[in-house]
Order: C-alpha cells, then sequence, then structure tokens
C-alpha cells in the first residue's frame, strides 16, 4: 500500500513529570481508513500520549498536526471540535439522559429556538442504526447495557463528524458478544475512511481488528509494525522488553499441575435468585474455570460459595463437612477466600498502604485482639511485593496509589499471604496489562501446585484455556456444560457459551 | 448493575407500570408527586364541604406564589446537583430594598428593577464563586444568605409600610380576579417549564446534574450553566420579593424566613432528587400545591396549630425521599 498522507501525526512528543519521563520523544502516525493498536505495559506512556493527543494535557515538546495542519487543542472539547473523539473505558455521558439526548446534546435540532425532540429522537435512531445497534433512544443511557453506551459514545462522535476515534479499552467490561458487534462498527468506520487509535489489554483483540501496531515502552515508541508480520509472541517480547526466549517462558509458565481427585470444596444446589441451581467441585491442587457471558451467574456463583451473598438453598461442604458459609468470616475460618471482580469498590481499602493492606486477611484470621506486628507485617509484605513483582516505590505506599494491575496483586497477596485452601478469583486480570496478566496466571499454577483449590473466573476465554484444567460455562444462571483436560479448547467453550446454535 | 428487588410491593407495582412501558422510569416519582396532590385533593373535596370552591384554588394560589417563585429557581439548582440555602434572605433583602427605595422617593417598577437585578446578580456571583473555587455550593449560599440578611437588616430593622399609588393598586389587585403575584408565579413556571425541556440550556443543566466530568467531555460549558443557574434562582428568590412586598404592603427584613427550606421540600416533594440530573417543573409546582393543600386543610379539620403542618410535610418528605431511592432500586449500605 502506498504510504497516504497521514491522517494524524505526532512528531517528538515529550512530557515530563517530576521523576518520569512519561514521553521521552514519541512519535505516532496513523492513517484514514485503519484501526490502529496502541499497545505497551501500564505505565509504557501510552495514556500520556493519548492525552496529548486529544488535548488532556499540554506536551513540553513536540507538535501534533492533523491532516497535515498543526493543532494544539487544550481541551478535549477543543479536541473534538477539531475533530478527534475519544471513547473512554468508562463511559463519559450523562447517565440520567436519553440515550438521544446523549446523542445530541449540544446539537440538538431545533424549530423556533425551541428543541424539537421528534427531530433529535428521529436523527439519534439513524446514528444508532448507522452502527447496526437497535436500542430504544428515549430510555435513559444509564438503564441499557454497557455495550449501547459504549455504542452510544462512538455515535456521540460519530455524529461530531470525527475523523479520527481514539478508543481507550473499550472492551474491557463487554461479553464476547457485544465485543464481536463493537468490532463490527469499528471496522464499517474505517471502511468509511476513518483512523482509529484503539487501545487494550487483550492481545487476540488487536489482531482481531488492528491493521497496524505501535508498541510504547518506557515513554518511546519501540516499534510500529503492521499486525499481520508481527507474532503474538514477538509483541509480548517488545512490550515487556525481554527477549523471544522469555516471553516464551512467561506464555509457558503455567505447566498445568495435575490436579489430584481429592475434593477441597463441594457445592450442591445453589441457588440465589435467578442463578442455580449450581453444582460444582473444587479439586485440591485443580484450578476450576467458570467461564459464560457476563450475567450468566460466575460472580454470583463465587459469591454465595464464599458467604458474600447468602444462598437461599443448596449447600457448601468443606473436607466433606458442611459448612455455613455466611457471613464471610465463617467461610474465611474455614479457608475459603475470595477475591472479588471490582477490587476498586470491594477489595482495596486505598486510604491503607500496601503492607497493611496485605496483612488484612491475615490479621483477620487471627483474630483482632492478637494484633501482628509491624515488623512481621512489613517481612510478610515486603514477601508478597517480591515474589509478585508488585511495583511500588514502598510497602508504606498507600494501596490506592497503586496502578490498576498492581493493586490487584495487592489483593491476591492478601489472600495468598493467609494461605487459604480455597480461592476464588473473579476476574483477576481484567483491565491490567500483559505482563501482570501473565504473572498472576503463572501464579495459579504455583498456588495449584502446592495444593491450593482454585476457582477462576475470567470473560478470557483463552486464560480460561491457559490456566484451567477444568471448565464449567455457565449460561442464564446455570450451568451449560463442563469440558476437562484435552476437551478444553476455545472452540468448545464458545460452543457452550453460545448454547450451540441456540440464541444466548 | 445488579438490580435488587424492592422491599415494597407499591414500589413493585410501581416499576412493573414501568416495565411494561406504561410509565417510563423518570415518570415514576412525578406520577407519585401528582398522584398525591390528586388523592389529596380529592380528600379534601370529600371531607370539606365547600372546598371545591374558585375561592379555595384561589387562596391556594395567592398564599403560595411567593413559595413557588422561589421552588421554580431551586428547581433548576437542584437538577443542576447544586443548592441554594440563599433563596429566603435574598427574599428578605429585595422586599426590605424595595421598602426602603420607596420611602426615599424611587418609583415602584425601578425599585423592583433593582431588587431583581441585585437578585440575580447576587446569584450569579455565588455561581461564579462556587465554579471558580470548586466550592460546595452549601457553605457558598449558606454565606450569601447570611450575607443578606445582614444587608437587610442594615437597610432596616423594622417594617417599612410602602405608601405608593402604583404599588396599593398592585397590591389590591391581590385580591382582584387577577392577582399580580400569582400571575408572576404562572408566567415564571411556564417559561421554567419551556426552558427546561425544550432548551439547549436547560438540557445542559440536566446534564452537568447527571455528572459534571461527563458534561464538561460533553461539550457543556459547565462555567456558563452553573452561573446561568443560581442567577435564575437568585431572580426567582427577588421576584417572590416582591410579591411579598405585593401581598404586605410593606417591606420586611425578615420576610422569607426559612423559605429555602420550605422551598427544598417541596421541590423535592415534587419530585425532583437532592442528587440532581433529574426532575421536572410539573412536579414542582404539583410540589408546591401539595405543600399549599396541607396549609389550607389543617384549619378545616379543626387542627389550628402550626406545627401539625411541619409534621405533615415532614412525614411527606420522607416518604418521598424513601419512595425514591426504592425507585433507584438500591439501598444504602
Amino acid at each position: 500500500m502506498v504510504d497516504a498522507l497521514p491522517l494524524l501525526e505526532a512528531r517528538g512528543l515529550v512530557k515530563v513529570y517530576p521523576g518520569v519521563r512519561a514521553l521521552d520523544g514519541a512519535d505516532f502516525t496513523l492513517r484514514a481508513g485503519e484501526v490502529h493498536a496502541l499497545m505497551g505495559e501500564n505505565g509504557a506512556g501510552k495514556s500520556t500520549l493519548i492525552k496529548a493527543l486529544t488535548g488532556a494535557l499540554a506536551p513540553d515538546a513536540g507538535e501534533v498536526r492533523l491532516g497535515g495542519r498543526v493543532i494544539r487543542p487544550r481541551s478535549p472539547v477543543e479536541a473534538q471540535r477539531l475533530g478527534i473523539s475519544t471513547v473512554y473505558q468508562e463511559v463519559n455521558l450523562a447517565p440520567n439522559l436519553s440515550l438521544a439526548e446523549n446523542l445530541l446534546l449540544g446539537r440538538q435540532p431545533r424549530r423556533l429556538g425551541l428543541i424539537d425532540r421528534r427531530a433529535v429522537r428521529r436523527r439519534a435512531e439513524a446514528i444508532m442504526a448507522g452502527l447496526g445497534v437497535r436500542a430504544d433512544v428515549g430510555r435513559p443511557l444509564g438503564s441499557l447495557p454497557i455495550a449501547v453506551q459504549q455504542m452510544a459514545a462512538i455515535g456521540r462522535a460519530l455524529d461530531l463528524d470525527a475523523r479520527v476515534l481514539v478508543l481507550d479499552e473499550p472492551t474491557s467490561s463487554l461479553d464476547a458478544e457485544e465485543t464481536a458487534r463493537l468490532f463490527g462498527a469499528v471496522r464499517s468506520l474505517a471502511a468509511r475512511g476513518m483512523g482509529v487509535v484503539f487501545i487494550t489489554h487483550f492481545i487476540g483483540q488487536v489482531y482481531e481488528v488492528c491493521a497496524r501496531v505501535t508498541v510504547m515502552r518506557g515513554g518511546r515508541v519501540v516499534a510500529v509494525r503492521d499486525a499481520g508480520g508481527l507474532p503474538r509472541l514477538e509483541l509480548v517480547a517488545l512490550m515487556l522488553g525481554v527477549s523471544m526466549e522469555e516471553a516464551r517462558a512467561i506464555e509457558r509458565a503455567h505447566a498445568r499441575a495435575g490436579s489430584s481427585a481429592e475434593v477441597a470444596l463441594r457445592a450442591r444446589g445453589l441457588r440465589r435468585g435467578r442463578v442455580g441451581p449450581i453444582d460444582l467441585d473444587l479439586r485440591r491442587g485443580g484450578a476450576l474455570g467458570l467461564a459464560g457471558l457476563l450475567g450468566s451467574g460466575r460472580t454470583e456463583t463465587a459469591r454465595m460459595i464464599a458467604g458474600a451473598d447468602r444462598h437461599e438453598s443448596g449447600r457448601v461442604e468443606i473436607d466433606g463437612r458442611s459448612v455455613p458459609t455466611s457471613p464471610p468470616r465463617r467461610a474465611i475460618a474455614a479457608g475459603v477466600a475470595l477475591c472479588p471482580e471490582d477490587r476498586k469498590a470491594e477489595a482495596i481499602v486505598p486510604g491503607l498502604s500496601v503492607r497493611e493492606n496485605i496483612a488484612l486477611a491475615v490479621q483477620a484470621r487471627q483474630g483482632w485482639w492478637r494484633p501482628i506486628g509491624r515488623r512481621a507485617q512489613r517481612n510478610l509484605a515486603e514477601r508478597f511485593v517480591r515474589s509478585l513483582r508488585i511495583a511500588t516505590p514502598g510497602v508504606e505506599k498507600p494501596a490506592g496509589e497503586l496502578s490498576g494491575g498492581n493493586q490487584q496483586k495487592v489483593v491476591l497477596a492478601r489472600w495468598l499471604a493467609a494461605e487459604p485452601r480455597v480461592l476464588l478469583l473473579d476476574e483477576p486480570t481484567r483491565g491490567i496489562d500483559v505482563g501482570a496478566k501473565a504473572e498472576i496466571e503463572r501464579l495459579v499454577g504455583d498456588l495449584c501446585a502446592r495444593g491450593v483449590a482454585v476457582l477462576f473466573i475470567s470473560s478470557e476465554v483463552e486464560e480460561v484455556g491457559r490456566v484451567c484444567d477444568r471448565v464449567l460455562v455457565l449460561r442464564d444462571g446455570r450451568a451449560a456444560g463442563e469440558l476437562s483436560g484435552e476437551g478444553v479448547t476455545v472452540a468448545a467453550v464458545m460452543r457452550l457459551i453460545a448454547g450451540e446454535g441456540e440464541r444466548a | 448493575m445488579v438490580q435488587r428487588p424492592g422491599r415494597f410491593r407499591f414500589l413493585r407495582a410501581l416499576r412493573d407500570l414501568r416495565v411494561h412501558g406504561l410509565l417510563s422510569p423518570q415518570d415514576v416519582p412525578l406520577a407519585a408527586t401528582v398522584g398525591v396532590l390528586l388523592a389529596l385533593f380529592a380528600a379534601c373535596a370529600i371531607a370539606f364541604p365547600g372546598f371545591l370552591s374558585p375561592g379555595v384554588a384561589r387562596n391556594l394560589l395567592v398564599g403560595n406564589a411567593a413559595l413557588g417563585l422561589v421552588c421554580i429557581g431551586m428547581t433548576f439548582v437542584i437538577i443542576s446537583g447544586g443548592i441554594d440555602l440563599s433563596v429566603g434572605a435574598a427574599i428578605g433583602f429585595s422586599s426590605i430594598l424595595i421598602a426602603s427605595l420607596v420611602q426615599q422617593g424611587w418609583h415602584p417598577m425601578p425599585a423592583f428593577g433593582l431588587a431583581l437585578t441585585v437578585g440575580a446578580a447576587g446569584g450569579a456571583t455565588m455561581g461564579t464563586l462556587i465554579h471558580r473555587f470548586a466550592l460546595p455550593p452549601f457553605l457558598v449560599t449558606l454565606a450569601g444568605m447570611f450575607l443578606y440578611r445582614g444587608g437587610a437588616l442594615m437597610v432596616s430593622e423594622r417594617s417599612i409600610t410602602i405608601r405608593h399609588p402604583l404599588h396599593r393598586t398592585l397590591a389590591e389587585w391581590g385580591s382582584g380576579p387577577v392577582p399580580p403575584a400569582v400571575v408572576m408565579f404562572v408566567v415564571a413556571a411556564g417559561a421554567g417549564f419551556v426552558v427546561a425541556r425544550w432548551t439547549r440550556f436547560g438540557r445542559d443543566v440536566y446534564a452537568l446534574g447527571g455528572g459534571e466530568e461527563s458534561a464538561r467531555l460533553m461539550g457543556v460549558r459547565v462555567a456558563g450553566v452553573k452561573v446561568r443557574v443560581y442567577a435564575i434562582s437568585g431572580l426567582c428568590a427577588a421576584l417572590a420579593g416582591v410579591a411579598m412586598t405585593l401581598a404586605t404592603g410593606a417591606g420586611n427584613a425578615t420576610a422569607g424566613h426559612l423559605a429555602e427550606l420550605d422551598a427544598i421540600a417541596a421541590v423535592v416533594i415534587g419530585g425532583t432528587p437532592l442528587s440532581g440530573g433529574a426532575g421536572s417543573m410539573v412536579g414542582t409546582v404539583a410540589g408546591v400545591l401539595i405543600f399549599g393543600l396541607i396549609q389550607e386543610a389543617m384549619p378545616r379539620a379543626g387542627v389550628t396549630n402550626s406545627w401539625w403542618f411541619r409534621i405533615a410535610v415532614g412525614g411527606l418528605l420522607l416518604g418521598f425521599v424513601l419512595l425514591q431511592r426504592g425507585l433507584e432500586g438500591r439501598r444504602g449500605q
């Protein structure tokens, strides 16, 4: 292909914060009509680059050109007016307004100076139809699925005549089907000549939609390649800054520990609300994957087992003895630990230090009347910071100031420190970077090798396949089927999720 | 978001209506307000003979026009996610300002004009402070409340009777067929209704109440919207001050005492949640009428103690807050 005039071009961008060069002479080129992946670990400079392109911050040096003309947007709104729209991971629209109003806020068609509500509705319906989404545009945005909200954000960008669309981790809270629909829309936008910058932590998705890949590390661009000519392993190696051999080692790290037949936790007929009845066995030294679409009952199942929600019927046995798992204190005492999905809201105590966060569960198990000495806590925390490679200047740093992946590792460390016999991990790798993800996956392997029974929930089917020796697939709150050993393949899991032909 | 089943059958019934498309979720609080208003009105009509007379309806409107005016502005402020505690004191200030100016020989019309300008400018100033320095509206308008009330008392501690032919004529219309205060309220309510629903500014107010950062990223000029919202509230309070002078024929620095709290209560009873982002002018008018109906009904029921009125309002307010929480489908942790 002839190198057309670049649509968006950044040259030598520099942004220095006290102590860090967040951007160190970064170049970036986006062509019209391409979907371009921007990859890199957390802290590689992706966000800073995006912010510089979209006006959220002003670079210290370097220039940005849009269609050959130098631009200096001073705010995201100004960038929007120039034709660069951004769709953030957390949808930044008004949840209280209708979908239609969100699409057209500030540009509502008017008649006699007043908003023509019917025209608003018509135009909104046309925009959503253009994206292939059927939704009642009159409903408040907040009542619609995240996927539709995400599409609304894209629709708004379209109606603003965006020439460049930046998608910042748009798929991290979407399930497989919704992601596919989003990709369909993105492809058709690119086909119409829009340039799309796509940021994601899911490497598989890069190959699904992106033509080219820019890899960043340490504030610099380390590679710009055609996705077709960049093997997955090499991409990982580029992102991590390691050799191909090391990358291969990371990918292979979790040699599956053969699980014994010994059942550590047995759940029978668990039911709460629309989820259940669910039967499952967690074996000592084995990892059971729990797969399914969002809302299929994965999280609810884990929460029932851990006692975070009381089950309405059914029972949980640990080592053959029936155990009441609610309140969660009882489950913890029996050796069951839940690492919840929403780590910000439910797990991390942002104001406490890394040390205190890690020591919490050990302390809870011992009883609060027998405080653990500060030095013992310190040793414990330092051991886990080392072994999990938590990136923090020290164990006294408030946990809330760490990056997402590192927060997740702190939560993991807390439960590992308590030495649970059964560990329930709900989306432990969601929204974290590739390196941390690989480490967490490897860690699950280590835990199994030490005889812990693990329940592993993930939306990424490939990951479930890598980590788990058995997979239970849920659909609409019930078990749709179980796979084990060689039968655990992406295709087989997907078939069960989809319900083999019948529409889910 | 996880939808948990509601605790009350009534709420579930309301939600069923919603699910079947008969009532969209935004409309449920409004429907509840209008329902309460109609039920209250029907109960009064049945219980008290002669309640269904034009005279009673008149009383209802005349007696609550000033409160209603304040509520129009307060609705915008609350929808935008803010609060305005200064309105009661602003009534007192504009009331005494007008009386004092007329006493010094001003014609009432420019006096009204100056009072309205001061009200709007005061509100705009508070809005500017709130936005520019990211201050909590509660505190800025609380300060405004003290400043207005102090300023009003500085003008005159004693009530000043307004002696001017035009003012007397207007005041006399108050007992005629077209009371000026009621006209002001109806016009303001109509204008508020149109602005909230059919103008870009109105929709920006809702967007702002839904989330300031999101609104900003969607291109809403947050500063302008905030300043205008508080200016509208100040203007409405000054209008209420004008209405007060017409009703009493005098200016009084203590007029509008605690009116800000009455207004907040009426607006919330009218279905506008204090968290902002939702609500309607129709609801606010209904809320004001509920307020008035209770006041009107109490003496007829032989209740002359004013505390029963307060207790009824308190109960109603609590009921509506619980209703709103229930409709959100989640309970506080």
